[in-house]
């Protein structure tokens, strides 16, 4: 006798995806293992490290430590879903020219909290940008560049809206 | 008559791999393979590579694809650790496409029916004078390759150089970071389940009960697999192995007995300990005497802790073992996995795969055996394996704490006269392969433990606890004794530059406490005792970057200080300026550092390794230290083992002095001592504190400004 499961949809990058996993499972796994969106990445599974960072409805979470039952029904976007190898967003090739990544393991997550932070903060200074990133673990000791590539792609954005 | 000649020597690892085409191979399709045995560990060591078989074969990067290191093709490079991929890796692939190259101009030549001194090459076209002109992939065959190196060609003079040097970019960044599949976590295969490993609470806990029965018919379990101590679950789906693995945690009892040592480095210096002197010079210092300065120096336990947890894949099928895996050292885990598993290293393929940074042996190794040991109970189906972040942070062997004794005597004239230098600490090295018994950990747990092998000391030059301990300034009269203390209470194995971070610390804080007392500017007092060119040049520009004021008294709001190596003695020399504040807690505002890493091959991606080097010493000599009481480790997550923020990182400014016609040198861990140093010293210089023991947090400055 297995937990009746509720049909939860989600979308996600634009695609509505109807849920296998059990209600409480966190949206982490359900992004890596059901969607393939793997740049999605386990760090801590206690929100603390900023690896696995979404966004949900315009907001940058970390999706370690939301159920997918809270997303039920909400807008989720990738790091699939800005950009890819062939088409990159401002911030990812601001990271590429940059070369903001040793291990590159903590990118993804940066990236779309940077993405919120900018909507809202199209002019930041380097004290802002750090203090928005401030939730995410680098490791490798990439946070200059990092703060640099995010500096660069604002002032990018900005020509470009 | 006959005699033995022994092989003729060969650059780096060329000399064990001799056969070219163990290295490269040459497609007609019109590219080449090259095969590191080296690893990517988020160091840019395979753009570099790829830089220097590019010159020598005169080729645009991208028509050179670099196969990631395999057990059944890669040559046996041993482990990707100590900043020695460049001189090992670099110096065979420099001497092999040189080699390969000669070999493809002399067939050029015979085919073009002209002299090699007319042929040259453009992008893997070799044109003649005359116009006519054929291609490295119209010219290769199978045999071209199968060869052993003669060591007679000549790679290119540096004045040649036009690939090696630049910043070329690097190749993997653009996957990383838009997502695409780039770590052993992200691999997938058909049909594949997933594990985890239920710990027991602390190192020597023995298991009184466990009944598997409940988590047996949990949803998604496939199998819950118990063999002595070693407790593992596999589940079709991650969060229900995860379920399950948190279920059976809660059903196992386990007794504990008190095992760890006091939490304070000191413990080191009443234990038992294999002592040694590893440098003497002149006479020795006797004490007591009024004139002699002392001097105690310690460090905590520190992590590596990964941003990603361990994680590995393994397929068991027809008595072979597939596995895939971050490990730095493919061979080493090959042979230690073979023993553990039963079974000939034959009978083991492994895969590198990308793992986040490790910065020296963490969980790699062992969750492969732990991810094998679960794959053998379900032959035909990949299983793969994540550490859980508390697994990491509990079970990942440590850098061992350490404590540092100096003593000197000054001349009147302000020269050391005499330095003395003793060290404590448990052996930096427990990585696989390497001694008697096993060093992975679910094989101390099985139902048939293996023995633990020896935590011991790579040998000097390089050494482990003792890397670094012999000054490189130029004493009439030294002694240097290493105390090695052996079976770590603590699990330990190597982190970014063995012990050379707490022995330079203690060499660099005492040569600031001696300058004080001869009345000397720290940086000239450094000058008086170093005669090296290369290690002056490094001081020198350091303090010109950084417009180091002889002798000027902090203004009481910010205190530089200086701190200097050439690390294990033969690699890079790095010279660092610290400047810090203090505010609730110590902050290191900036950092200049001068770098000669001898010939550069990309200078931003020696940048980015100094500049990482650099802020995460300064997170370590700031925040880290393993928390644990009598019993267990207590550090479970990011909050319990803090590292540096994004808001408290320096503003890090670097000079690269390239020595275009000297070897290239690693550079990947010789700034964890230098910046230690600087910035303890640079706290003296604005508080008048001098702090000895790291880390170097709130409670310590207060307690000693107190």
């Amino acid at each position: 006798m297995g937990r009746v499961k509720n049909k939860i949809t989600i979308t996600v990058n634009g695609s509505a995806h109807e849920v296998q996993a059990e209600d409480e499972t966190p949206l982490l796994y359900v992004l890596r293992n059901e969607l393939n969106c793997v740049g999605v990445r386990y760090g801590c599974g206690v929100g603390q490290c900023g690896a696995c960072t979404v966004i949900v409805d315009g907001k940058a979470l970390q999706s370690c430590d939301l159920s997918v039952v809270a997303v039920a029904g909400k807008t989720i976007t990738t790091i699939e879903g800005i950009g890819s190898l062939e088409n990159p967003h401002p911030l990812q090739q601001a990271f590429i020219d940059e070369q903001a990544a040793q291990c590159g393991y903590c990118a993804t997550g940066i990236i779309l909290t940077a993405k919120v932070f900018l909507e809202d903060h199209p002019h930041p200074s380097q004290d802002e940008i750090k203090q928005a990133l401030s939730g995410h673990i680098c490791r490798c000791g990439t946070h200059q560049r990092i703060v640099r590539a995010v500096e660069q792609a604002a002032q990018k954005m900005r020509l470009t809206p | 008559m006959s005699t033995t000649l022994s092989p003729r020597p060969l650059p780096g690892s060329l000399q064990t791999n001799r056969f070219l085409n163990q290295w490269l191979s040459i497609h007609a399709e019109g590219y080449v393979t090259m095969r590191p045995g080296k690893v990517e560990i988020g160091q840019g060591i395979l753009t570099a590579l790829r830089q220097i078989v590019a010159e020598e074969l005169d080729l645009d990067l991208e028509k050179i694809r670099v196969q990631t290191a395999v057990t059944a093709l890669s040559p046996n490079e041993g482990v990707t650790s100590g900043s020695l991929s460049i001189q090992d890796s670099g110096s065979a692939f420099r001497q092999v496409a040189a080699e390969v190259r000669e070999l493809l101009l002399s067939k050029a030549a015979a085919h073009l029916s002209e002299s090699v001194e007319q042929l040259s090459v453009k992008n893997g076209l070799i044109r003649s004078r005359s116009g006519a002109s054929v291609s490295y992939w119209a010219l290769t065959d199978e045999q071209l390759l199968n060869q052993e190196a003669t060591g007679q060609a000549s790679p290119k003079s540096a004045e040649e150089h036009v690939v090696v040097g630049t910043a070329a970019m690097r190749m993997d960044i653009p996957a990383k970071v838009t997502g695409v599949a780039s770590y052993v976590q992200d691999m997938s295969m058909p049909g594949m389940v997933h594990g985890r490993i239920c710990r027991p609470p602390s190192y020597e806990a023995e298991l009184k009960s466990v009944n598997l029965e409940p988590v047996r018919v949990m949803p998604g379990v496939i199998s819950v697999h118990r063999d002595g101590r070693f407790l593992g679950v596999v589940a079709e789906r991650e969060e229900q192995a995860i379920r399950a693995q948190l279920a059976l945690t809660r059903a196992a009892q386990w007794s504990e007995v008190p095992t760890l040592p006091p939490f304070n480095p000191r413990y080191l210096l009443k234990a038992k300990a294999q002592s040694e002197c590893i440098s003497q010079k002149g006479q020795v210092l006797f004490s007591p005497e009024s004139s002699v300065h002392e001097a105690e120096y310690s460090r905590q336990f520190l992590a590596h802790a990964s941003l990603a947890p361990s994680c590995a894949i393994a397929l068991f099928e027809k008595d072979r073992y597939t596995v895939w895996t971050h490990s730095q050292g493919i061979y080493p885990l090959r042979r230690e996995m073979a023993v553990v598993l039963g079974v000939e290293e034959d009978q083991v393929l492994v895969h590198h795969v990308e793992g986040a940074g490790c910065y020296g042996h963490n969980g790699a190794d062992d969750v492969a055996l732990e991810a094998a040991l679960l794959a053998r109970t379900l032959p035909g189906r990949a299983v793969r394996l994540q550490w859980m972040r508390e697994e990491e942070f509990a079970w990942e062997p440590f850098s061992s704490a350490m404590v540092a004794k100096t003593r000197a005597t000054l001349s009147a004239q302000g020269m050391i006269t005499h330095w003395q230098m003793d060290v404590w600490s448990h052996g930096h090295s427990s990585r696989p392969g390497r001694s008697e018994g096993s060093n992975l950990l679910a094989s101390w747990y099985l139902e048939k433990p293996f023995k633990r092998a020896q935590t011991s000391n790579p040998p000097l030059p390089g050494g482990g606890s003792h890397r670094n301990a012999i000054p490189i300034y130029e004493f009439a009269n030294q002694q240097i004794n290493n105390h090695l203390v052996p079976d770590p209470p603590i699990r330990s194995s190597a982190l970014r530059g063995l012990g050379s971070q707490t022995n330079v610390f203690a060499i660099e804080c005492f040569m600031d406490e001696l300058a004080l007392q001869a009345h000397c500017d720290p940086v000239s007092f450094r000058l008086r005792h170093v005669k090296d060119e290369r290690a002056r040049a490094v001081i020198e520009a350091v303090a010109l970057m950084a417009s180091w004021q002889s002798l000027q008294p902090s203004d009481g709001v910010t205190g530089r200080g200086v701190g200097f190596a050439r690390y294990k003695n033969g690699a890079g020399y790095m010279a660092m300026i610290a400047e810090v504040q203090l505010a609730e807690t110590l902050q290191v505002k900036n950092i200049w550092a001068a770098v000669d890493v001898g010939q550069i091959i990309n200078s931003d991606g020696l940048k980015n390794q100094i500049e990482g080097g650099i802020i995460q010493s300064v997170s370590f000599v700031l925040k880290e230290e393993v928390k644990y009481d009598a019993m267990r480790i207590t550090q479970a997550n990011w909050e319990d083992y803090p590292v540096l923020n994004f808001t408290e990182i320096p503003q890090v400014q670097i000079q690269l002095i390239n020595r275009p016609h000297l070897p290239a040198l690693g550079a990947g861990e010789g700034t964890q001592g230098p910046v230690a140093a600087a910035i303890a010293n640079a706290l003296f210089h604005l508080s008048g504190t001098r702090l000895r023991d790291m880390p170097l947090t709130r409670e310590r400055i207060m307690a000693a400004m107190a």
